[in-house]
């Protein structure tokens, strides 16, 4: 398609130049705030907007914690990071996995009462954690969970979204497939590792991409489910480093944070993109 | 190697009162080695069938018996067969080797056995210089060589043809064709193939079983399909063009069919209301004589070698096939038809049966 219509292009590059500013700058300033000191952040009126020289220190606090100019204690994100980095990974690959065989069974299996199993396991995509947080938090409290990574990922872990995705795809999967399978000798596992896995793996990578980053910014349900410090994700650490009650808030470690904690999800989108949108887009067949 | 028998043969899907019969009794035996083709129109219960041999459809009545073996209660790959899909089913993320390979890696042959079982296979079929590619990188023409390599490897006592030629285009298709029955010269072994390709049927099969409807019409060599169809139904879907059926009532000489009155060569098997069959090859054209019958020229198709002629005998329409050195008729035209009685097929009008 060949179009020459400069006003049109003009006005839908500034609409792009726009949204890349709203998106951009707020990142900018994250990171300009974590190169000054606390002092410098606070005193001038606007913040400046150029780089500063305290960069190392206050990434050095923002990672190991410790005792701040004016008198404060900051934790140590650095644990956080770790927190959160194991709870992300703990409930991507989990939901993964059990939305893959329960996926698996739905399609492959005739069970009596299938259908019922299928509509129950859809019905829980209306009841995201937020709506069974209260009851959730009794069972795990119950169960004696709170302040372990079995409270932080277990009640995530099972996914409808993802159940129904492989279900989806698995209905596409021809059936000669199976029965050239089952002449094969292939039985029902030796199938599914041998032949719908490697089928499914760019749906499982864009799965990963999504589910890591939602396990990654997972701050309500840690809020009510941690008490401990070493247990925090990283997400809530920022919010408690604002709740300085004692001494000014280090506003350079608490951007210092931000930034470290935006870097894995990043890192996740960057390196599985082409995965990612393969996922998404085709479905090799 | 083995034979197959196929006894009452039932298939009903669902139960109760919703229950659909696909298959109403089938009874074969097919010898060891031979090459036998399921041929009917779709719909007609020959896929069930040999999906039922496969082990793909559970069997609802009758006994599947490979090697003299019942087989009814064996899983698939416990019945040494091998099958290949109308659409290949190639594993998409497996290279052309391990493609051939699965199943003997599955039924753990040991490596170098399956290497050279693989590359056997691939020196038969050609695909030696295709083994590390993906099904995706190939033509359709070579996935169906993948197809029928994965079966070879496996050395089964029968091999299952669903459709195998039909993705293919025409060219490709007669050459597998023959690539297939070289094939079955070479390795013996007993194979089923359906098809829905007379044609198919004709030239690969030693023995065929027409069927329709659920029901097994004829079970011969195609000569004998050809040359003596059991009933109405083979003598039309057998040729091509179909044979030319006219019911009408028979009394001695003569033969009352659309209002009009068709001389016989020779008496009526019986009298009574009949189906008479005359295949366009068989009826001799432009031969006059008293009891000749009396065509009008319809449209003429011209294919080089032969031309097909279309005709109305009364109100009937009637197809003759001449050869392509004799002049074009005209449409309109009046020309009369000689007929042997050798020629003649008589189909009971009830019951669709051979009379003689």
């Amino acid at each position: 398609m060949i179009e020459n219509r400069p006003f049109a292009n003009f006005l839908s590059h500034l609409t792009l130049v726009i949204g890349v500013i709203a998106i951009g700058f707020p990142l900018y300033l994250t990171f300009i705030a974590s190169t000054h000191t606390a002092e410098a952040i606070v005193q001038n009126v606007p913040m400046p907007l150029l780089p500063g020289d305290n960069f190392l220190e206050s990434y050095r606090l923002a990672i190991f914690g410790g005792q701040t100019r004016t008198g404060g204690t900051l934790p140590a994100a650095g644990s956080m990071l770790l927190v959160s980095l194991i709870t992300a990974l703990v409930i991507s690959i989990g939901k993964i996995a059990i939305s893959l065989l329960s996926a698996f069974a739905v399609v492959y299996f005739r069970f009596p009462l299938r259908g019922l199993v299928f509509w129950m396991i859809f019905i829980t995509l209306m009841l995201p954690v937020e709506v069974r947080i209260l009851p959730t938090y009794k069972v795990v409290s119950d169960l004696g969970l709170l302040n372990t990574y079995a409270g932080l990922t277990i009640p995530l872990i099972a996914s409808a979204t993802a159940t129904f995705l492989f279900r989806q795809f698995f209905l596409t999967v021809p059936d000669e497939l199976v029965e050239a399978a089952r002449i094969d000798g292939a039985g029902p596992m030796r199938f599914f590792k041998d032949v719908l896995l490697p089928l499914s793996a760019t749906s499982i990578a864009a799965l990963f991409v999504i589910q890591f980053i939602y396990g990654w910014n997972q701050y309500l349900w840690p809020l009510l489910m941690t008490t401990s410090e070493d247990m925090y994700p990283v997400v809530m650490g920022i919010r408690r480093m604002l709740q300085t009650s004692d001494a000014a808030t280090e506003w350079n470690a608490v951007m210092a944070t931000a930034m470290l904690a935006m870097i894995p999800p990043a890192l996740v989108v960057i390196l599985m993109q082409r995965w990612f949108v393969k996922g998404l887009v085709d479905s090799e067949k | 190697m083995a034979a197959i028998s196929l006894r009452a043969i039932h298939k009903t899907y669902g139960s109760g009162p919703r229950a659909v019969k696909v298959i109403h009794g089938v009874d074969a035996e097919i010898a060891d080695g031979e090459f036998v083709v399921i041929v009917g129109p779709s719909g007609c219960g020959k896929s069930t069938l040999l999906r039922m041999v496969a082990g793909l459809e559970e069997i609802t009545g009758g006994e599947i018996a490979i090697g003299g073996r019942v087989v009814n209660r064996l899983e698939p790959s416990e019945r040494d067969i091998a099958m290949v899909f109308q659409n290949y089913a190639l594993y998409p993320h497996m290279s052309v080797f391990d493609n051939m390979a699965y199943g003997l890696k599955i039924a753990k042959v040991p490596a170098e056995q399956i290497k050279a079982r693989v590359d056997k296979a691939a020196r038969i079929l050609e695909l030696t210089a295709l083994l590390e590619r993906k099904p995706r990188q190939l033509s359709g023409g070579q996935r169906q060589r993948v197809a029928m390599g994965r079966a070879i490897v496996r050395q089964p006592a029968v091999f299952l043809f669903d459709e195998p030629l039909s993705n293919l285009d025409a060219k490709l298709r007669a050459q597998t064709r023959l690539e297939i029955q070289k094939l079955h010269r070479e390795l013996g072994i007993t194979s089923l193939f359906v098809t829905h390709d007379q044609v198919e049927a004709m030239t690969l099969a030693q023995r065929m079983m027409v069927m329709n409807a659920g029901r097994m019409e004829q079970f011969g060599t195609p000569e004998e399909v050809y040359q003596r169809p059991q009933t109405v139904f083979v003598a039309g879907f057998i040729g091509s063009p179909p044979m030319n059926l006219l019911r009408g009532q028979a009394d001695g000489r003569r033969f009352v069919s659309g209002g009009q009155t068709l001389a016989l060569p020779q008496p009526a098997p019986r009298a009574g209301e009949l189906i008479l069959g005359l295949r366009p090859e068989h009826a001799e054209w432009g031969v006059d004589s008293a009891e000749a019958w009396r065509l009008q020229v319809d449209v003429v198709e011209t294919l080089g070698a032969e031309r097909l002629v279309y005709c109305r005998l009364g109100e009937a329409l009637f197809t003759v096939r001449i050869d392509g050195t004799l002049p074009a008729p005209m449409p309109g035209e009046q020309v009369p038809l000689g007929v042997r009685a050798d020629r003649l097929h008589w189909f009971d009008a009830g019951s669709g049966q051979r009379v003689a």
